[in-house]
């Protein structure tokens, strides 16, 4: 683990975080009727509630201003040179995923984006049909069988589950930017990354505020679901039985235990 | 003699008239595959948009006429909304049912409609279909390719009388009617079925609101 050893202190603080918060979450009784998937949701909900409430006051105000001061143009550069950067870093995890399409196409995004792209800033690969291929290492560890394990909350960080908790420190030090010496440029960076990063979520976070009942499960579901399908590619469960249609009369339907319909004698 | 040949050429004449006027809407409805017909559908809403501003905008009443008559003969919607419901959905009476469907697809509606203006210049490719001749529900498989990473958009698809009618959506690898299951759930569980109808229509009345009131400012 010579990966951890080398990790900066920032990094270090997120994985004690997150130890505490395992040792927290042994305490926690599931509440009934808890989602198989979810059974620490009483902690998850207050992490969440207090992310909202830290999103609400500080991280959308300063991306909503972010993106009304500085021209698109800007903005687009500063997502395309962080674009690059975790790029690199999919490389990577596109080679550990034993995926040579993917692993060739990326490397020739950063090769050609760090390049002809100026550092990144201009994203000349998308326009050459090199498509993104976005891996980070909790889909490497999801692709080689580790079980997702409980929804998390992280402080700070928002939706995760065990192994992607797990995942992070590798991510981060798979980060060019968390490698920096410079602790100023490190911290600034990250900061505008949170910053662009956010920005970019704006109308996404709109469309979950208008779509969502109770945001809190709705993200987690849309979580759950797009982490499975980014990592199995295929949506659709293996053998799984058709589901019950409810829109049609029971009387001349009986459902057997495996959920396969058959027809009433 | 020939009253007879006459009556029995008629005879044939109409026979055919009347199979082929009961046979080609029929077969266009039904023969129609699956994947071609979310090609044609997804290159009419496409042409649509581009060609209206006021949908392009956002503008909600726009966007459910043009749902409504565009999208909705496409889906069954019926099959979705009880899906998302779930068993609940057969002690609900034809009222609450007729309800819950529009409140739901209002709800929809409202929440895709912002992103309609985000549909400008970009395309879509249908993926190769993966289904057996027999198959009666397929899933087709599309991507909205644009500036930016392909947007992954699947559709479940049923056979009926009437052609290849959707009854679920995927965007981004998210199921909708799955998502939305324990979003109802919750509240029919807390508060039964006039409880969600009365959240989902409070919802809608709220959010047409504040959207009118952040365009003002």
């Amino acid at each position: 683990m010579t990966l951890c050893r080398k990790a900066p202190a920032a990094a270090w603080l997120r994985w004690g975080l997150a130890g505490l918060v395992l040792l927290v979450l042994q305490g926690c009784a599931s509440a009934p009727n808890a989602n198989p998937r979810d059974p620490w949701e009483s902690f998850n909900r207050q992490v969440h509630g207090f992310n909202e409430g830290l999103d609400e006051a500080v991280v959308k105000p300063v991306a909503i201003a972010y993106q009304d001061v500085t021209p698109a143009l800007l903005r687009t550069g500063v997502s395309n040179f962080f674009g690059n950067l975790s790029d690199a870093w999919s490389l990577v995890n596109n080679v550990l995923q034993l995926k040579p399409k993917e692993s060739i196409e990326t490397l020739a995004r950063v090769g050609v984006n760090t390049t002809i792209g100026l550092a990144g800033v201009l994203d000349v690969a998308t326009q050459l049909n090199l498509q993104k291929h976005n891996e980070d290492f909790g889909q490497t560890l999801g692709r080689w069988g580790v079980p997702t394990g409980p929804y998390l909350v992280l402080p700070l960080l928002g939706p995760s589950t065990l192994r992607d908790t797990a995942a992070l420190p590798v991510n981060w030090r798979g980060n060019l930017i968390g490698g920096l010496d410079d602790s100023t440029l490190r911290n600034s960076l990250t900061a505008l990354r949170v910053v662009d990063l956010r920005a970019g979520l704006l109308r996404a976070s709109q469309m979950i505020d208008s779509a969502a009942l109770d945001k809190y499960s709705f993200t987690r579901d849309a979580y759950l679901q797009r982490r499975r399908s980014l990592i199995r590619g295929d949506v659709a469960e293996p053998n799984s039985p058709p589901e019950e249609r409810y829109d049609l009369p029971e009387s001349n339907i009986k459902t057997t235990p495996g959920g396969t319909p058959l027809p009433q004698p | 003699m020939l009253l007879n040949r006459r009556n029995w050429t008629r005879l044939v004449a109409t026979a055919w008239g009347l199979t082929l006027t009961m046979a080609l809407p029929l077969a266009s409805a039904a023969e129609e595959a699956p994947d071609e017909m979310i090609r044609r559908l997804s290159m009419d809403v496409l042409s649509t948009i581009k060609g209206d501003k006021d949908v392009q905008k956002g503008d909600v009443r726009k966007v459910i006429s043009f749902v409504d008559s565009m999208i909705m003969p496409k889906v069954n919607f019926s099959r979705m909304t009880a899906s998302a419901v779930g068993r609940s959905w057969r002690q609900a009476t034809p009222e609450q049912q007729a309800r819950l469907q529009d409140e739901f697809k209002n709800l929809l509606v409202r929440t895709y409609a912002g992103a309609l203006s985000q549909l400008q210049d970009q395309t879509i490719s249908v993926k190769p279909l993966r289904a057996q001749a027999g198959d009666t529900e397929v899933i087709v498989r599309t991507e909205i390719l644009g500036r930016g990473e392909p947007i992954q958009l699947d559709y479940r698809m049923e056979k009926t009388p009437g052609g290849w009618k959707i009854y679920d959506l995927n965007v981004l690898g998210v199921w909708l009617v799955e998502t939305y299951r324990t979003q109802f759930a919750r509240e029919i569980s807390a508060r039964g079925i006039d409880g969600l109808i009365a959240t989902l229509a409070l919802r809608n009345k709220n959010g047409v609101m504040t959207s009118a009131g952040q365009k003002k400012s």
